[in-house]
């Protein structure tokens, strides 16, 4: 198991999320960036439903009670491992009580850690997904613990000939499909959509990344209709909400675009005040 | 009844299919007519299917290859639907208490719509509401079926924290909130009973195209029915219809 000794600002256990709720309210959730957590679990030999840790801009420092192998990807923390710097993206061994621990952010929002086999918390309607009223607690806190299975490495039988693709973090274009309101706006305000520069507003968190500026708008509230993450909606005072991995399934703003799973991935990795492009998907 | 459809890719894995943009029984009555048939015809995709006032959304499990085949497929599944199924619906009844300690607004809502409080109260429990869909929050139904006489827009100021339970009008719907949360309806009651359930599959035993009537009761039954609820021994009572 870990031990949590800090939990960080914001830490959760996230899979690939939660489907077939979504009749019921129930938010799919998921990792914020599935490539880079895709890409941590593929590392390990995973499961892509595995579960892991997303750890958000500042560090968790956690100790491990069992041998196992873990992966970190996504958001560059400089991870260090009792006391020494390890490598991001790479296949690290773990002994009893080893330490892991993170220093400063350099590039990204969010870190993925896998662990092989996954984190055993509870599935709750099908997924370990951390959401406040599905599971037990909403994010890791200080002194919890972690359940795993134990694992001795054997390191030749992984396959890490996979590489990172660093455009996930290094990109700031966000490629995005017509929303089903996109052709009510008028001509102008399409063309700004597609041909502004934004800034991450700091009213960021996993239901939805506002955007800034404020926008001219031309559209009037909708009859509450289907909305997915990844949906960006545009307020009748002009606001850009681009929705993310824990939002509602409904919505009553219109929906100007709909980012692609990689946009979502991208922008999951954008912090307050990081400057975004959208085009449209070329199909 | 059938109804001009627009159909839309909405991303690389889901397909929007819009009904005509209002708030009505055919409507709805088509549209989980046609989310049934969706969910019978579709198992190999796995799709998921939701729906709102006047759309569908389905949502597969894998990208969509060639967007038109299964527009087509879709197109050609709701020619070819059944007569609309669930023709006896569930009625529930749902106890609030609409006491001023629990309904917060009931004198605002009053002195804005001209109604005494009995006159919101028997007006609000005397219909019987029609669940539309759920969404918002885990376990919010959303109801259509409000008497226009207790229309009233939303607040323009947001409440930060909305008791669960609570029992509120915004614009033409009702609903009840779930969970604590941020929310701009008016709150006339509250509701002791549970809508959602994350340990019990399906979470909701109230469904999409069901019925509910709220009913009246005093502070000592609502009382009374909290302490079974936290015991889990209530059972919420529902009635079949025949219509």
């Amino acid at each position: 198991m870990i031990k949590v000794l800090k939990s960080g600002f914001y830490t959760t256990v996230q899979d690939t999320g939660r489907f077939g709720y979504r009749t019921y309210g129930v938010p799919v959730s998921g990792a914020m960036d599935s490539y880079s957590s895709q890409f941590a679990n593929a590392l390990l030999g995973n499961k892509s439903e595995d579960a892991l840790l997303e750890i958000t801009m500042t560090g968790s420092k956690l100790q491990f009670l069992q041998p196992t192998i873990i992966a970190i990807s996504g958001a560059d923390l400089s991870p260090i491992l009792n006391d020494k710097p390890v490598k991001m993206n790479a296949v690290l061994t773990i002994q009893n009580n080893d330490i892991l621990s993170f220093g400063k952010l350099k590039s990204g929002l969010r870190v993925y850690l896998a662990i092989k086999g996954g984190v055993l918390s509870n599935k709750i309607l099908g997924s370990r997904s951390m959401y406040k009223v599905i599971t037990h607690n909403h994010r890791i806190t200080d002194g919890d613990t972690l359940a795993y299975k134990s694992y001795i490495a054997n390191l030749q039988k992984l396959n890490a000939n996979v590489k990172y693709n660093y455009t996930t973090l290094k990109n700031n274009t966000l490629e995005a499909y017509k929303g089903p309101e996109f052709n009510r706006l008028s001509r102008d305000i399409q063309e700004q959509l597609l041909n502004s520069d934004f800034k991450v507003s700091k009213l960021n968190n996993r239901m939805a990344y506002q955007l800034e500026p404020l926008f001219k708008n031309n559209l009037k509230q909708i009859l509450t209709s289907p909305v997915l993450p990844g949906t960006v909606q545009l307020t009748p005072s002009g606001r850009l909400i681009v929705l993310m991995r824990d939002c509602q399934t409904t919505g009553g703003y219109p929906r100007v675009l709909q980012l692609t799973e990689k946009a979502i991935s991208i922008l999951s990795q954008k912090a307050i005040g990081k400057t975004l492009k959208i085009r449209l998907k070329v199909s | 009844m059938e109804f001009e459809l627009r159909y839309a890719q909405y991303n690389s894995f889901s397909i929007l299919i819009e009904w005509p943009a209002i708030i009505d029984k055919n409507v709805l009555n088509d549209i989980l007519n046609f989310k049934n048939s969706i969910k019978k015809n579709n198992v190999k995709h796995k799709a998921e299917v939701i729906n709102t006032y006047s759309s569908i959304l389905v949502i597969y499990n894998l990208t969509i290859d060639n967007i038109n085949d299964e527009i087509l497929e879709l197109k050609t599944l709701y020619k070819s639907k059944n007569k609309f199924q669930n023709t006896h619906p569930l009625i529930w009844e749902i106890p609030v208490c609409y006491d001023d300690e629990f309904g917060v607004d009931l004198d605002s809502f009053s002195k804005e719509k001209k109604l005494s409080k009995p006159e919101i109260i028997s007006c609000h429990s005397e219909a019987i509401y029609t669940v539309y869909f759920i969404g918002f929050l885990p376990g919010f139904l959303y109801l259509g079926g409000l008497d226009s006489k207790l229309f009233l827009d939303r607040k323009t100021l947001p409440n930060l924290n909305v008791k669960k339970g609570s029992v509120a009008i915004g614009g033409q719907q009702t609903g009840i909130y779930p969970q604590d949360s941020p929310g701009g309806w008016h709150i006339i009651g509250n509701s002791p009973i549970e809508l959602f359930n994350a340990n019990e599959n399906p979470p909701c035993l109230i469904n999409v195209g069901d019925k509910v009537k709220f009913i009246s009761v005093d502070k000592q039954d609502y009382l009374d029915i909290q302490k079974s609820v936290y015991r889990f021994n209530y059972q919420l009572k529902s009635i079949n219809t025949y219509d």
